[in-house]
């Protein structure tokens, strides 16, 4: 019973954590792969002083800053009630 | 034809400046107490490596960004934004987003299955020994170059800032450095990084609204300013990314780089769960993420109130930019500030790269591999704290030794190394049943010594610094081929020669990773 929960917890544990890590993975690489080939694009000016370029990069960060926080709320909210559900579970 | 005499900007860099020393000094004798009241409380090697466990979810975070920012990223990213404008940004964003890969795939696997080094869960339910040997020589190659950089940088930077001989400067960061780590430990090592960390947000802080302060609070007026004296080519990809899969192989160095960094990786060992393990990084991302946009700001900043020249005329590679920003915007008590808050940020970095290296050539090497296992507690720390001189000897050694060199490639090589070598192994050992002990061998050999092997064959090696006519391999970072040929490695040794007790140990590893050590199942018996 307990084995069976953990597996599950571990299969999910695992499912978010590969599915944030190629969110972050390819925004990035979409950023890179930019800036390595699409010189003209990430040239144009926004507004002046602030181009595509930056726009691009600043949403990375913010990015890296959402998935972070997605994956923290998610373990706070599932991974830990639930392991503390497998602990209890299990008489000592 | 003559060239133009270089700008002889008005500086009091490389003259003793009063209030460096004195910030300097009183950054010392703060850390010196701080090492004092944790060398009470380091009398085991857990207390040694792992601070005991009792680092709190925010400190360690802030304490990873202290151990992460080196001056690398301080001085260097300011002085390429001064100099290149957004092509610093490309360095920035790839340091940040190696966080947010640690966090999904490492943290909190690594904080249940381990105890000091990485290589712990590499090990976990393969063949230790030779596991944990080769996991050695990818922590002392990240280690050594990474050191080898860093005190380079410092007795440059020390040079230029105090005045003192560079010799000097190296042997005085080893020395307080080893003060630190051989009598506090991780616990020193920790506050020493938190006290840099606050110091280096709180001085990058100060110096960007004293640089808004002059644009009306608008960063787009300052960087619109920039555009206006040095053309708009400051806003998009210049010469530093001029070879288009260059970017690319660094981008990949970057974001799987950090998940294989020992010292890094030895931090989240020093929390009580894996709980706190998550918070850390939560923590240190928010952090390092806003001092990079903060850099962004002071390189623009120096661009347009210090000027390329003078910057350039102080230091080539643009090091100095932040430091002068300061000078123009406080005078030399500012400047005198931010000296001190870089040579603080060296030694902190320093103290988390010996430790790390200390635990490898003790914990896996002498006591895993040499004594398997079989040591007394009072063995293992004597052990530690010989592996700590040993390695603080060998960072001011080698400093001395590559005076002069340029040794900013250094970091980008350890960076490949981790992420060719470490990096690979980890993850395949944490999400892969099948993976074996040849494999988990086979792949971090190969990925270190193949990044070792394509940056002597560089550009960077064979044509800046050999000065050859052409290059053996193409790219200036080996990370596009080194990171899938470790992974293939890995994969196809895996393959070919299956072993049923690791595949039988994976279920019990998996249960670990999401029940902690403290589980009472994971002990047999």
């Amino acid at each position: 019973m307990s084995d069976h929960e953990v597996k599950a917890l571990a299969r999910a544990r695992r499912r978010i954590a590969i599915a944030l890590s190629l969110t972050v993975f390819l925004l990035y690489f979409g950023f890179i792969f930019a800036v390595a080939f699409e010189r003209e694009m990430m040239a144009r000016m926004i507004v002046p002083g602030f181009s595509a370029g930056m726009l691009f990069g600043v949403l990375v960060i913010v990015g890296a800053w959402l998935t972070t926080w997605i994956y923290v709320r998610w373990a706070n909210a599932h991974l830990d009630p639930r392991r503390a559900a497998i602990q209890r579970a299990r008489p000592r | 034809m003559s060239p133009p005499a270089p700008a002889t900007p008005a500086t009091s860099l490389g003259s003793p400046n009063l209030t460096a020393i004195c910030f300097f000094l009183a950054f010392v004798a703060i850390t010196l107490a701080i090492t004092w009241w944790a060398a009470r409380r380091t009398k085991t090697t857990e207390e040694f490596f792992a601070a005991g466990r009792a680092i709190s979810g925010r400190q360690n975070g802030i304490a990873l960004a202290g151990d992460y920012m080196s001056a690398a990223s301080f001085l260097g990213i300011a002085g390429l934004v001064s100099l290149s404008g957004f092509d610093g940004l490309i360095y920035s964003i790839g340091w940040l987003v190696g966080w947010p890969i640690v966090l999904f795939l490492i943290a909190e696997p690594l904080r249940n299955l381990g105890r000091y080094t990485f290589s712990d869960v590499v090990s976990f339910r393969l063949r230790e020994r030779p596991v944990r040997v080769a996991a050695a020589i990818g922590t002392l190659a990240v280690v050594l170059f990474y050191l080898i950089a860093q005190m380079v940088g410092a007795g440059n930077l020390i040079k230029l800032m105090f005045g003192v001989s560079f010799e000097l400067a190296v042997i005085l960061v080893g020395l307080v450095m080893l003060t630190y780590v051989l009598l506090g430990g991780m616990l020193a090592t920790t506050w020493v990084q938190i006290v840099k960390a606050v110091l280096l947000m709180f001085g990058a802080a100060l110096l960007c609204t004293l640089t808004l302060l002059q644009f009306d609070f608008s960063p787009t007026r300052l960087f619109a300013r920039a555009g206006e004296l040095y053309g708009e080519g400051v806003f998009a990809p210049g010469k530093q990314v001029a070879n288009p899969w260059d970017a690319v192989s660094l981008g990949l160095a970057l974001i799987f780089g950090t998940a294989g960094l020992p010292h890094i990786l030895m931090r989240f060992y020093t929390v009580p769960d894996a709980r706190a393990a998550r918070q850390s990084v939560f923590w240190a991302t928010g952090l390092i993420g806003a001092f990079y946009l903060m850099t962004f700001i002071l390189g623009f900043g120096a661009m347009v109130l210090v000027g390329r020249d003078a910057i350039s005329a102080i230091d080539k590679g643009g090091n100095m930019a932040a430091p002068l920003l300061a000078e123009v915007l406080g005078g030399t008590g500012l400047l005198g500030f931010i000296a001190a808050v870089a040579f603080a940020t060296i030694l902190a970095v320093v103290a988390g790269l010996t430790l790390a290296g200390a635990a490898a050539l003790s914990h896996d090497l002498w006591v895993s591999v040499h004594r398997r296992g079989r040591t007394t507690h009072a063995e293992q720390l004597v052990v530690a704290r010989i592996a700590t001189i040993i390695l603080g000897l060998a960072a001011i050694v080698l400093g001395i030794l590559f005076k002069g060199q340029n040794v900013a490639f250094m970091v980008g090589l350890a960076f490949a190394v981790a992420a060719s070598g470490n990096f690979p192994a980890l993850v395949l050992s944490i999400f892969w049943r099948g993976f074996t002990t040849a494999g988990a061998v086979g792949a971090t050999l190969t990925g270190t010594f193949s990044s070792l092997i394509l940056i002597a064959a560089s550009p960077t090696m064979m044509v800046d610094i050999l000065g050859h006519e052409a290059a053996l391999f193409p790219l200036r970072n080996p990370a596009i081929v080194t990171i899938p040929l470790g992974f293939a490695v890995g994969i196809v040794l895996s393959l070919l020669g299956p072993e049923a007790s690791a595949a039988a140990g994976y279920d019990a590893k998996e249960r670990r990773i999401i029940m902690g050590a403290e589980d009472p199942r994971n002990e047999p018996g």
